[in-house]
């Protein structure tokens, strides 16, 4: 039995290995959760360090060094310079790519200066050795005064020795860096005024970095800095150059280096093809074919088996359970809002299935690299391209995909315009109006209309999306500077244990974060759907219970005068100018839940008795105006219809997601707003030209 | 004296200044501090951003951030 606890930070450079110690040491034994007030995920896990003592790992954003300029570097800088901080640790590790150590110790050599317990983990020191980089640990470790621990995180090898090495390790003992050789009459002063010895944890204070300082030591600070000309900036510069020539002293004693070009030759043929200005280009495509297939295609069984689970289970439910309000609450709110939550999981899971794949390899960063120019002008960057395109196929797995863009502006503009590509659930609302509006045969030139308007319709979610984005570019302030100078990883072999972390992550983050607000808002509909006002539903019961096809016109005046009937019919004079009446309008309401259930609702309004498209076209293209007689579904009513549907957030799940990767409700409201704004303009401007 | 934006493709120099107090410090942190060798490796097909090897090091940098680094020529 455990019965100690201890906390562990694990921290290192961007592709240094550090998820995959983090994945070796805890396995499943690990959760996401959140630093309040902002929107990095806080990966945490347990494992036991020996049979007593129990570690609590948390897993930090890859950092290169404790100034923050990124919101994930500040989130390691604030955990590891605040004792105050819940999650300070007792010991950090630091894990280092073996053939890349000089970076790594930047990081490294200020929590040494801090004076915390630390242990270097260095990583796959046996490829860098294949390599021709022969490292003494033994003298790094003396040079360093810290322990040095050689593992292989993916191998699960010197995990123990790691372990051990982390119960036994002590305060270091040397100081890699003094800062105040730079700056001593400041330091001191600033030591005296912080009440605290240690050099480093002050110089950053007077750096402007929240370093546990009341308020009164953070002015006395800042009036010492002033009356010092103490230049934040310049002096962290100074100091970094300062502090990478004592590194470069301690590596020069304990690394032979045969000039590694083995592994770059390697990398920079692969790069010959994959960054080709042709090739390169026909190799993403074939990329994102793949991505595509798997999201289109390939969840399609698996979603299938999901809805066809649960309408079984539903079923169940409905004809076991005693009759009533309860058994309605249960199959048509609660578990249609779970099969509504679970039908995306092949979607995430194929999804981050290949992102994680392509990131491991290091593919990721040349996708980047090839298609930045082309999307900065939009205000987005190389990274935004796989979730901008993966919105095609579903906004929800896509949205979550923009957590690998780094600059938060353009992760935030990433992330409003994705909903504005043509998801896989606009494609049977527009197959049911295109195929009511034009006969299959139609042709124009070799290409059948039908084909040509529906791929129309999903260039015009495309260029909605760019457009938005490159409005979006002006509108949104950058709070942080972006961070454009990024690292090309050599290609390796991907990890599938990587891989299946992944997948297992986002789905949880997608069905405990964002199910949630999907099971609440599912709820909401369905009461507005199945409740009328007293004695509503009875009346109808009786006055249609002898008609012909009682039981597909009951329903349909059932929904008629509920509460989502009787809101379809008030915002009736608001959509009329787009050519709608309100049995479209309970649709609007009812299919907020997902585009697709426009399809159903309007079977059910409609009393066609089935959900196929062919009979609900014909029951469609026979219905008239309510008012004039005439036909009702014209091609401006078709047009503006589809518009509709183009333009504007009939999604919770989206909206759910959005607050779950935005951390707030702000975003997703800004974007409903946004949508339906765009979606009743352009359904009111194309109505008003063509009737 | 160049800008590390009129580098030639496998052109060479070494590491002098970085006329961006942000863009110093982001590269003096990934270890490309002043001294060093720097190559331009490749140009990306609409020729920007490009990549340079620094030590052993491939980065992606933005020619209008490239224009703020200034690199020593040898042998001119």
């Amino acid at each position: 039995m455990s019965s100690k606890t201890m906390k562990i930070a694990l921290a290192g450079n961007p592709n240094s290995g550090k998820s995959t110690l983090f994945n070796s040491l805890t396995g499943l034994n690990q959760q996401v959760g959140n630093y309040p007030g902002i929107t990095v995920d806080k990966k945490t896990g347990t494992c036991n360090l020996s049979s007593e003592i129990k570690a609590e790992i948390i897993d930090l954003p890859g950092t290169y060094s404790l100034y923050p300029k990124s919101l994930d570097e500040k989130v390691s800088q604030d955990i590891l310079c605040d004792i105050t901080n819940l999650d300070y640790p007792e010991v950090t590790v630091i894990i280092a790519d073996s053939s890349n150590l000089r970076k790594s110790l930047l990081l490294l050599t200020q929590i040494i200066d801090l004076k915390m317990k630390v242990v270097l983990a260095l990583n796959m020191l046996d490829v860098s050795r294949d390599l021709g980089i022969v490292i003494d640990k033994d003298v790094l470790s003396e040079e360093l005064g810290i322990p040095v621990v050689s593992i292989n995180a993916r191998k699960h090898e010197g995990l123990q020795n790691l372990k051990d090495i982390i119960l036994d390790v002590s305060t270091p003992k040397k100081t890699i860096f003094s800062v105040s050789t730079l700056f001593p009459v400041l330091i001191a002063e600033g030591n005296n005024i912080r009440g605290k010895e240690n050099d480093y944890a002050t110089f950053l204070s007077l750096c402007k970095q929240k370093l546990n300082n009341n308020s009164a030591v953070k002015i006395k600070l800042e009036v010492l800095s002033k009356d010092e000309g103490f230049n934040p900036t310049r002096s962290l510069a100074t100091e970094t150059v300062r502090r990478y020539k004592e590194i470069d002293k301690i590596l020069a004693k304990c690394i032979g280096e045969n000039i590694a070009l083995i592994k770059r030759n390697f990398t920079k043929r692969i790069d010959d093809l994959l960054l080709h200005p042709v090739l390169g280009y026909l190799f993403f495509l074939l990329v994102l074919f793949f991505v595509f297939q798997a999201i289109f295609s390939w969840s399609q069984l698996p979603m299938e088996w999901i809805d066809n689970g649960f309408s079984f289970f539903s079923n169940w439910v409905a004809t076991n359970l005693p009759q009533g309000m309860l058994n309605d609450l249960i199959v048509n709110g609660i578990l249609a809002g779970l099969g509504g939550i679970m039908i995306f999981v092949p979607q995430i899971a194929f999804l981050f299935a290949f992102i994680a794949f392509l990131e491991d390899t290091g593919y990721m960063a040349r996708v980047s690299f090839i298609t930045d120019k082309i999307l900065r002008g939009f205000g987005l960057n190389g990274r935004s391209i796989i979730p901008l395109l993966s919105g095609a196929a579903c906004a929800v797995p896509a949205i979550m995909s923009a957590r690998t863009i780094s600059s938060s502006k353009e992760r935030l503009i990433t992330i409003f315009v994705v909903p504005l590509m043509s998801c896989s659930a606009r494609l049977p609302v527009y197959t049911l109006i295109i195929s009511m509006m034009i006969p299959e045969t139609a042709s124009w030139g070799m290409f059948n209309v039908q084909g040509l308007v529906m791929m129309a319709f999903y260039l015009l979610g495309f260029i909605a999306a760019l457009l938005t984005a490159f409005v979006l570019k002006f509108i949104i302030n950058q709070k942080e500077k972006g961070y454009y100078v990024m690292e090309m990883p050599s290609y390796k072999i991907p990890d599938y244990k990587t891989v299946i972390y992944t997948i297992i992550e986002k789905v949880k983050v997608f069905l405990f974060d964002a199910g949630k607000i999907i099971i609440a808002i599912s709820i909401v509909l369905w009461v507005l759907s199945s409740y009328a006002p007293s004695g509503a539903f009875d009346r109808i019961e009786q006055e249609y219970a002898n008609v012909e096809n009682a039981e597909v016109v009951v329903p349909s005046k059932k929904l008629e005068v509920s509460y989502a009937g009787m809101i379809g019919k008030s915002i009736e004079p608001a959509i009329k100018p787009l050519g709608f009446d309100w049995r479209i309008g309970i649709s609007l309401i009812t299919s907020f839940a997902a585009r697709e259930v426009f399809v159903g609702t309007m079977s059910t309004i409609y009393s066609v008795g089935g959900t196929d498209i062919y009979s609900i076209k014909q029951k469609l293209k026979s219905a008239k105006n309510l008012e004039t007689g005439e036909v009702f579904f014209t091609t401006a009513v078709g047009i503006s219809l589809m518009l509709f549907y183009a333009f504007s957030m009939q999604c919770m799940s989206t909206i759910a997601v959005v607050y779950r990767e935005t951390k707030g409700w702000k975003w997703p409201l800004i974007q409903l707003l946004y949508m339906s704004v765009l979606a009743y303009m352009s359904s009111f401007i194309a109505y008003s030209i063509l009737s | 004296m160049k800008k590390l934006s009129e580098l030639q493709i496998g052109e060479k120099g070494i590491l002098s200044s970085v006329e961006d107090d942000f863009l110093e410090q982001q590269l003096l942190e990934m270890g490309v501090t002043p001294g060093q060798v720097i190559e331009l490796e490749r140009k990306s097909p609409f020729k920007d951003p490009i990549s340079i090897l620094v030590s052993n090091l491939l980065l992606s940098v933005r020619l209008s951030d490239a224009d703020k680094i200034i690199i020593n020529i040898e042998n001119e």
